[in-house]
């Protein structure tokens, strides 16, 4: 190994053929989303019809976080509802503060009489920018705290999917239990107003939801990032063989801890926007079923790929509202089957259909043609 | 994630022997490793061999922190047993196992940067690999995959991943190579060259070899343990063991008399593909 002068082979040869091209997609791809979103989404669609779609964009950014942390880095997050609720009550108790005015408490804290001022947590949320940073902090917070326990002592697989999930109930059942500081099952609702906006103006209801498709194109870039960089190679590699990495001089649950944190803050945010986008948040929008609605469209779509996600969570979340207002009862059921056809015949989602198809022409491509 | 004080590749190879003292392993009740001494000096390309059950696999696990063991293990001047498995790593001993473990889904470039990768910083981490590191270019020549650099990990013949699996180990810098059965199921050409490989890297580094191929050994064994019922049983040259009456007795003498053109025939070899 020292006689031989090391050939560094160039950075093309290593890259796939259609280097160049490889490169062009993703500008390509964002290009063509931000067309869809910002022009012929707003040109096509009636104001109602618009203000649903943010809410699935909202959905669509924790697919994002989803991607990473289960995709590459194969945590099952069955409970992102809690960090959405984190991120989507930080929200809401600062408009509903703000909507109260100086000197009151928000309306639902008058009506249940216990109340004349505001209990000691809520007071930091009046603070605007205290309350937008919690947004993503605060739920980032409590995936570190809960995620170094957890994946220190090597819990994995199921167990951590269980786990996940037994939080999403708790927080739920929490929450609807602090009737008088949280609103209970009713939630934080009839928010008027957005950092002095009013939210029931039509203009305004657009320029929220830009700004939501602005922060998911955002999140996108930045998943696509981790994804590509070095750690999202490392990612995989836990995520295929923890063990091999430990002996690689890597501590796994660190890589872990990044992947949950930022999949934490990312649901974060998107419950904070979801909340001027519909104007509520509660506990039904938090819990365990919610919280597998968001699972089954990454899966749908294709947990792995960041494309797959976003568009599956989008389509999941519109065939919800499109056959819910038809067949109310039989939702939760196709739902269900459409999560087990997905991970039983299509593990990769919609999205690798993509590369079977390439990977069949290819492997016909020699018989074919010759050129 | 990554310790600061350690982003910089080890430049000095300096080599390091390792020293085991009273090791003692036992899982409810059954003792595998039972008072084990053991000296593997710098440079050396030691050998372990013995019966199936002898506790040579163990031996290793109880090295590299996969199992608790008692006793002490020293290498390179320090007591690392106790240590956890990453940090054990990083204080340059590193192994294979017996079916090959890569990162399938992973490229054969992109494994051995990951292998090269634990003492990075946040921000390199952060940042998209850029052309290819040197020691990873040295080591893809070393191992011989330079052509194959851009393939899937998982495509690869069981011969090739294990050269992939001991690229992974000189990319990470260890100074003492812990590999279980290197040779298990490979063929008689790739046999020979995984040898010199081996003996290549022992220039520079420290091997220890757990094999059942006794062609092999015979081949390239600088040294030889014989471990067995969880005790080193002999030790010395090939020769030497071999002359050994109690190593003819319950080992090398049954395998010497059978024929010695193919080796022994592992469970392992059924396993790949």
């Amino acid at each position: 190994m020292t006689t031989t002068t090391p050939q560094v082979p160039s950075v093309k040869q290593l890259r796939s053929p259609k280097g160049r091209l490889t490169f062009l997609r993703p500008a390509a791809g964002f290009a063509a989303a931000a067309v869809a979103l910002f022009a012929v989404a707003p040109l096509a669609l009636s104001d109602f019809r618009l203000g649903l779609l943010a809410k699935y964009l909202c959905t669509a950014m924790v697919a994002v976080g989803i991607c990473l942390a289960w995709g590459r880095g194969g945590l099952l997050t069955l409970g992102q509802g809690v960090f959405f609720g984190l991120g989507g009550y930080a929200m809401a108790m600062h408009l509903k503060i703000a909507d109260a005015g100086p000197g009151q408490v928000p309306d639902f804290m008058q009506l249940y009489g216990t109340a004349t001022e505001l209990p000691w947590w809520w007071r930091p949320f009046a603070n605007p920018v205290f309350a937008l940073a919690a947004t993503v902090l605060l739920p980032m917070a409590v995936a570190a705290i809960l995620g170094s326990f957890v994946f220190r002592r090597r819990v994995k697989g199921a167990y951590f999917a269980i786990l996940s999930q037994a939080l999403a109930a708790a927080f739920a059942i929490w929450l609807v239990g602090q009737q008088a500081t949280t609103g209970g099952t009713n939630g934080l609702t009839d928010i008027q107003g957005f950092f002095g906006y009013d939210l029931d103006d039509p203009v305004n209801q657009r320029m929220v939801y830009f700004v939501i498709a602005t922060v998911l194109l955002l999140l996108i870039a930045l998943a696509r990032q981790l994804i590509h960089s070095r750690y999202g190679e490392l990612l995989v590699a836990v995520r295929d063989s923890e063990e091999r990495v430990r002996f690689l001089g890597y501590n796994p649950a660190n890589v872990k801890l990044v992947a949950y944190v930022v999949a934490a803050g990312m649901a974060g945010l998107a419950g904070a926007l979801f909340v001027p986008a519909v104007g509520i948040i509660s506990p039904a929008l938090i819990g365990i079923v919610p919280s597998i609605e968001l699972v089954i469209g990454a899966a749908v779509g294709g947990r792995a790929s960041l494309v797959g996600a976003v568009l599956g969570a989008i389509a999941v979340a519109w065939a919800r509202t499109a056959l819910s207002e038809e067949f109310p009862a039989a939702w939760t059921y196709f739902q269900g089957l459409l999560f087990i056809v997905a991970l039983a015949f299509l593990p990769g989602g919609l999205a690798s259909l993509v590369g079977i198809v390439r990977r069949r022409r290819a492997s016909r491509a020699p018989e074919g043609e010759a050129a | 994630m990554t310790d600061p004080t350690t982003t910089e590749p080890r430049t000095d190879t300096g080599l390091s022997g390792l020293e085991i003292r009273g090791l003692r392993v036992a899982f409810d009740g059954f003792t595998a490793v039972d008072g084990v001494d053991l000296d593997v000096g710098p440079g050396d390309l030691r050998f372990l061999i013995g019966p199936n059950g002898a506790g040579k696999t163990t031996l290793v696990d109880a090295v590299t922190g996969l199992v608790k063991a008692e006793g002490s293990v020293r290498f390179g001047g320090e007591d690392i047993l106790g240590r956890s498995v990453h940090r054990i790593a990083r204080s340059g001993i590193g192994r294979t196992f017996q079916t090959a473990t890569v990162f399938e889904e992973l490229t054969v470039l992109q494994n051995l940067d990951i292998a090269a990768g634990a003492g990075r910083g946040t921000l390199t981490m952060l940042r998209r690999r850029k052309g290819v590191p040197e020691s990873v270019a040295r080591a893809l020549e070393t191992v011989g995959l330079t052509d194959l650099a851009g393939s899937l990990a998982g495509t690869l013949a069981h011969g090739r991943k294990q050269w992939l699996e001991i690229g992974m180990l000189l990319v990470q810098d260890v100074r003492l190579l812990l590999l279980d059965e290197p040779v298990a199921g490979m063929s008689h050409d790739e046999r020979q060259a995984t040898g010199e490989l081996l003996r290549r890297i022992s220039r520079e580094r420290t091997v220890v070899v757990i094999e059942h191929d006794m062609d092999f050994m015979r081949s390239f064994a600088r040294s030889v343990s014989v471990l067995h019922a969880g005790k080193v049983l002999s030790e010395g040259t090939v020769t030497e063991v071999q002359a050994d009456p109690k190593v003819q007795e319950v080992y090398l003498g049954h395998a010497a008399t059978e024929g010695t053109t193919t080796g022994v025939p592992r469970p392992t070899a059924a396993q790949e593909a």
